[in-house]
């Protein structure tokens, strides 16, 4: 088994009354891309931001390479190596793309390093920020506006400054929403080429996409883990089947977890389909 | 559009043209101009300096502080009370300790206000400055309403600067040194950083940037800035009371800014002279029957500037650069 990255133990987070996220508990492996897919509303996202730093848990606790994170707020968390993207494309709109992944890259040099020097000649970044551009496909986008590019490069743009900064876990939040079939296809690509080197946990609606990446799958219903494992033990489960497909239902067809139309409320967008979410 | 045009960072040829020019044009100001009007260009160049120091807050890193006047103000304090009552004192000790007083005044407050996003950054920098204001306001030992007498101006070694032109072109130097400084602050690691943290805090964060300090140590340096501004202030006026770190001036500031054009510190520097110029000219206006047009200048500085802010948006370095590519393109 390879070795642990990220590791949530019973994780929850309580909006009042509402329980998000519920005694969740998840670990991303090196070398594998563990998916967490559900439902609108399942607390995918809130997971996501736990483990990101952007909220603290109410109870539970997270590990990042052996050491407590829990409680850290996001730019340490950052710091000792995870590098997340947003469901909302979330980049500095007014800077070119290269600024935006220079910017990122320049977040990993020492703060002392000459601060008055000038930004655009800091070698190691500069390098970070290349090499992300290439993974990412971008070259022929360098010096375009970054809220004028397209919807489908922006996403590309988001991954690409979550890899400028050099994470060892990387939380994907949803990277090909809105994505054209062969902007997706290029995603999925440069997702499998990240495997490798990462450990990554995958938000995702294309379900398409999921099955084709997933080494680990994880289905969430209303801020539980439901079900959890290998995808062949994911698709065979009852209590997935129940929650996607409702009571009664065949079984889910060949390859996908996919839902029939007018089913369980809150389905996953049905395969390869559009997403409609956020 | 980009950021970058927008708040021009990277000052196009024609304006640098511009503004070169208006460096020359403030290099032979005082052999062409009386001592009065030589003394009101330095006033301005002063106003420039205090301006600069804000436009990092503001236009930089999108700090908007409507109490950025304390710390101009406690650096000419500190000049007062460092300045014997029948003896100059040198400027190379004084001036440092005086920036470092108000830079060290700006941390503190700094470590409290920079928490704060938005309209309560606004409001508690303004209440920070109301409370310096009255400190020295109701504190007879401080001065107290009527403020302290600088009766000499600084040693400065060589540089005799009860001399009114040494005095000016010694401002000058400053004002280009600063300038200097905080163009290339702009594009330093930390000037980009301060970019990021105006356009998208968030994703700074997660890109594993300390934003609380970097927004802290902006907000300290521009403190200390503005104590450099305040210090020349006291020592040409050789008097400093708490309308220096009152409300209005802090206004004025950050008008000058907007007036300018945020972002690149050369439209504060522009918007600095157009202010102290308007407002001189608006208060030389006649009268009209019984209406004292220049009593009322504030409403006409006002009217102006919703002007500029509707029709030039990117302020008068905007206009001017708009100006300059329309006659460039004609030109072709």
């Amino acid at each position: 088994m390879s070795e642990v990255l990220l590791s949530a133990r019973k994780l929850t987070k309580r909006f009042g009354g509402l329980a998000a996220v519920n005694d969740v508990t998840l670990d991303l492996w090196r070398s594998r891309i563990h998916a967490v897919i559900g439902p609108n509303g399942a607390g995918k996202s809130t997971l996501t931001n736990l483990l990101s730093g952007d909220i603290s848990p109410t109870a539970g606790e997270v590990t990042l390479s052996g050491r407590d994170v829990t409680g850290w707020n996001p730019e340490r968390i950052s710091r000792a190596g995870l590098g997340r993207s947003y469901q909302k494309t979330n980049i500095f709109r007014p800077f070119t793309v290269w600024e935006n992944i220079r910017l990122a890259a320049q977040s990993r040099t020492p703060h002392a390093a000459g601060w008055l020097r000038l930004a655009s000649r800091i070698a190691p970044a500069n390098e970070r920020a290349e090499r992300a551009l290439e993974l990412a496909g971008l070259q022929a986008r360098r010096d375009q506006v970054a809220g004028a590019a397209s919807h489908g490069e922006q996403r590309q743009l988001e991954i690409a400054m979550t890899l400028a900064t050099d994470p060892q876990v990387l939380l994907l939040d949803e990277p090909l929403a809105g994505m054209g079939t062969a902007e997706a296809e290029r995603m999925v690509g440069l997702l499998l080429r990240l495997k490798e080197a990462h450990a990554m946990m995958l938000v995702e609606h294309d379900m398409d996409a999921v099955f084709t990446l997933a080494d680990h799958l994880t289905v969430m219903v209303n801020g539980q883990v439901i079900a959890t494992g290998t995808p062949a033990q994911v698709r065979a489960d009852a209590n997935v089947q129940s929650a996607y497909l409702g009571d009664g239902d065949a079984g889910p067809p060949q390859g996908a977890v996919a839902p029939s139309g007018g089913s369980a409320a809150g389905l996953p967008a049905s395969v390869g389909g559009p997403n409609t979410h956020g | 559009m980009s950021a970058t045009s927008v708040h021009l960072e990277r000052l196009p040829r024609g304006l640098q043209v511009a503004l070169a020019l208006g460096l020359i044009a403030l290099l032979a100001f005082p052999f062409v101009a009386t001592d009065f009007y030589a003394q009101m260009a330095a006033r301005m160049m002063i106003l420039a300096i205090f301006a600069m120091s804000l436009d990092l807050l503001q236009g930089v890193t999108g700090l908007v502080s409507l109490g950025h006047a304390a710390f101009f103000g406690l650096a000419g304090y500190a000049l007062a009370f460092l300045t014997p009552q029948g003896a100059a004192v040198s400027l190379w000790w004084t001036l440092p300790a005086a920036v470092a007083a108000s830079a060290l005044g700006a941390l503190v407050i700094g470590f409290f206000v920079v928490r704060t996003h938005g309209i309560y950054f606004i409001m508690v920098t303004m209440a920070f400055a109301q409370m310096v204001f009255f400190l020295f306001f109701d504190n007879k030992a401080l001065g107290g309403s009527d403020g302290i007498y600088i009766n000499f101006k600084p040693a400065a070694g060589v540089f005799d600067l009860e001399n009114k032109r040494v005095f000016y072109y010694f401002t000058l130097a400053v004002l280009l040194l600063v300038y200097a400084f905080l163009r290339r602050l702009l594009f330093s690691p930390f000037g980009r950083a301060l970019a990021g943290i105006r356009v998208n805090e968030h994703r700074m964060r997660a890109m594993g940037f300390g934003t609380f300090g970097y927004k802290l140590a902006a907000f300290t340096l521009a403190g200390g800035l503005a104590g450099l501004a305040g210090y020349l202030w006291g020592a040409q006026s050789g008097y400093v009371n708490p309308e220096l770190m009152g409300f209005h001036m802090s206004a004025h500031a950050i008008m000058m800014v907007i007036l300018g054009g945020m972002g690149n510190f050369a439209g504060a520097i522009v918007g600095a002279f157009a202010f102290e110029y308007l407002l001189h000219a608006f208060k030389d206006l006649p009268a009209i029957g019984r209406f004292d047009t220049g009593k009322h200048w504030q409403l006409w500085m006002g009217l102006f500037i919703v002007l500029v802010v509707v029709f030039a948006p990117r302020g008068l370095l905007g206009l001017l650069d708009r100006v300059l590519r329309r006659k460039e393109k004609r030109d072709e």
